[in-house]
């Protein structure tokens, strides 16, 4: 099968599958509920697409297949943010109620963050990318201790409102975040278009790249920014989500056995989609809500990747 | 022509790479010899701002090379590293294809895939070209590598040990291209070489490096003698006169 056509069948998959979600069991409240779903399914498709987006640039910004951008670290201070709001002001308090300036908050602090980790990276020229990754995982640990530390101090009823945090939820968003996160996003889209180009190049390595004229250093600078901002909002808008990213890349990888990024940017970003819609219609459909979107996806891919080892295994 | 003008890299306190000065001529096979540590890999990679050098200025054709575009560096001086694994799942025409990027950016055209099909010709690859990479042994993953350098069409060609872990026939086979590009296609290419045989055979020009510092330079029949060989490497050896060649026996 081309790549085209499975490019056709994934994006049939997707459609299909919104609409589904749209307009299975509406019962009569067709004013209240399409809206509402409308809204939900925009969301869902908006943090899919960011995340398979992010986690493709990043692992071939670093060459490698099994990481993804969580190891920078933002997953763990979105988790802190939250936790040092609810600590500080309640979870009463307005600010907590107001989630646009939450998210406001969370995604400069988190986009603030990743430029002070790039800087300390770029500031020293030949600075392995490795070197970049290790201090961000020592800071999402930290970050992670932190968090833990202030929520064994809080009151348990706030602890609950926090735990609710820690699982990405699509259930509750609000519009006008959802038009913050949308701008925020096409704006970063129009930036990263002149880039494009150098993805393919750039999964070759840094000393291919350079040879073939690739200003490494500031293409590379400028990527890892794109992925720390949509990173930034999609954690902002829904919770921690990253996990998805390893999962969905992976997929395309193994469906579309190229190495061009325009057929594993699509593929990857349609498949995250298929995966976040198929989750939640199962989520509110078949569980009817007593489990979240996280467990199943981490359920189902789990096992994909075991049945990728198995697989993988009797190659030798 | 390449000029290296008092050129220093330093890792730490130690320098790498200590004030050397070299022009490497036009047009001709230039080998950089010497033992292990010398520098040799190090040096290429700064003439071809792969790595950054601590001092000095390093020229081709007049331009500094730090200083220049990188996109039009890319369509006159190619270098090959020693090293290239890829975990990428590419055949050999679409490796050399990346060859064309610095003329393409990513959209080759029909005079594109001219140069690629020539490239492949020239390393006698036509046969496998639509193999994968990973699927291919040393040899043959290395001058797929090596018609990629060619795709890319510059006027200097920079190759970090092609030779290594080659038998005696791909080696002699890369060589010959080597040669090839050079008399037919009047390319400058500049090697790092361990085998001083092939250094011999081959090359119009050998400079030899120790410690980070040029020991000798000159013509190869400068070089290929017994007291300049034995100060670079420390060893007793013997020069021969075979075929017209000059021939290094230090194995005993």
């Amino acid at each position: 099968m081309s790549d085209k056509k499975k490019l056709l069948i994934l994006s049939a998959v997707a459609v299909l599958l919104i609409v589904a979600f749209m307009f299975t069991g509406l019962g009569n409240n067709w004013d209240y509920a399409l809206p509402k779903r409308g809204l939900k399914i925009f969301a869902i498709v908006l943090t899919g697409a960011a995340i398979a987006f992010s986690t493709l640039i990043f692992q071939t910004i670093t060459n490698n297949r099994i990481l993804t951008p969580s190891i920078l670290g933002l997953d763990s201070l979105y988790m802190l943010i939250q936790t040092i709001l609810i600590f500080a002001f309640g979870s009463t308090d307005l600010t907590w109620m107001n989630k646009q300036l939450n998210f406001v908050i969370s995604v400069v602090l988190m986009v603030f963050f990743a430029g002070i980790l790039y800087k300390i990276l770029f500031k020293r020229e030949g600075e392995n990318i490795y070197f970049l990754l290790l201090i961000g995982l020592i800071f999402g640990t930290f970050f992670q201790s932190f968090t833990s530390f202030m929520q064994v101090l809080i009151d348990p009823n706030e602890f609950q409102i926090i735990q609710d945090r820690m699982f990405a939820s699509f259930n509750n968003v609000q519009t006008d975040v959802l038009i913050l996160a949308v701008i925020v996003l096409v704006l970063v889209t129009l930036y990263f278009i002149r880039f494009m180009k150098y993805l393919d190049v750039l999964s070759l390595g840094k000393e291919h790249a350079v040879n073939l004229g690739v200003d490494y250093d500031y293409t590379v600078k400028r990527l890892l920014i794109v992925v720390a901002i949509l990173i930034s909002v999609a954690t902002a808008l829904v919770g921690p989500i990253t996990f998805l990213g390893l999962l969905v890349v992976n997929v395309a990888y193994e469906m579309f056995r190229t190495y061009k990024h325009s057929y594993l940017l699509a593929g990857s970003i349609l498949i995250s989609i298929v995966a976040l819609v198929g989750g939640q219609l199962i989520v509110e459909r078949v569980f009817t809500f007593s489990t979240t979107l996280s467990v199943i996806i981490n359920f189902v891919g789990g096992v994909y990747f075991i049945y990728l080892l198995l697989k993988e295994n009797k190659k030798w | 022509m390449v000029e290296v003008k008092g050129v220093s890299k330093r890792y730490g306190s130690k320098a790498v790479i200590d004030q050397v000065s070299v022009s490497i001529p036009k047009g001709k096979i230039t080998s950089f010899i010497g033992p292990n540590g010398a520098g040799k890999s190090t040096l290429l990679s700064m003439i071809s701002r792969l790595i950054t050098k601590d001092d000095g200025d390093i020229y081709i054709d007049g331009e500094d090379v730090h200083q220049a575009k990188s996109k039009e560096l890319a369509k006159k001086v190619a270098i090959l590293k020693q090293t290239n694994h890829l975990n990428l799942r590419l055949t050999i025409r679409e490796l050399v294809s990346f060859g064309r990027f610095p003329y393409s950016q990513g959209k080759l055209t029909r005079e594109d895939w001219k140069h690629v099909d020539e490239a492949i010709r020239y390393m006698e690859l036509e046969d496998m070209q639509d193999k994968y990479i990973d699927q291919l042994s040393g040899g043959q993953r290395q001058r797929a590598f090596i018609a990629m350098v060619i795709a890319q069409d510059t006027e200097y060609v920079l190759l970090d040990e092609p030779l290594n872990n080659l038998d005696m026939k791909h080696s002699v086979q890369i060589m010959k291209v080597l040669r090839r590009l050079t008399n037919e296609l009047g390319k400058t290419v500049v090697i790092v070489i361990h085998d001083i045989n092939f250094a011999s055979c081959y090359s119009d020009y050998i400079v030899a490096l120790k410690d980070g510092k040029v020991a000798k330079e000159g013509t190869v029949d400068e070089m290929m003698d017994r007291h300049v060989l034995k100060d670079i490497y420390e060893i007793d050896m013997k020069i021969e006169t075979v075929n017209n060649e000059k021939i290094c026996v230090y194995f005993k």
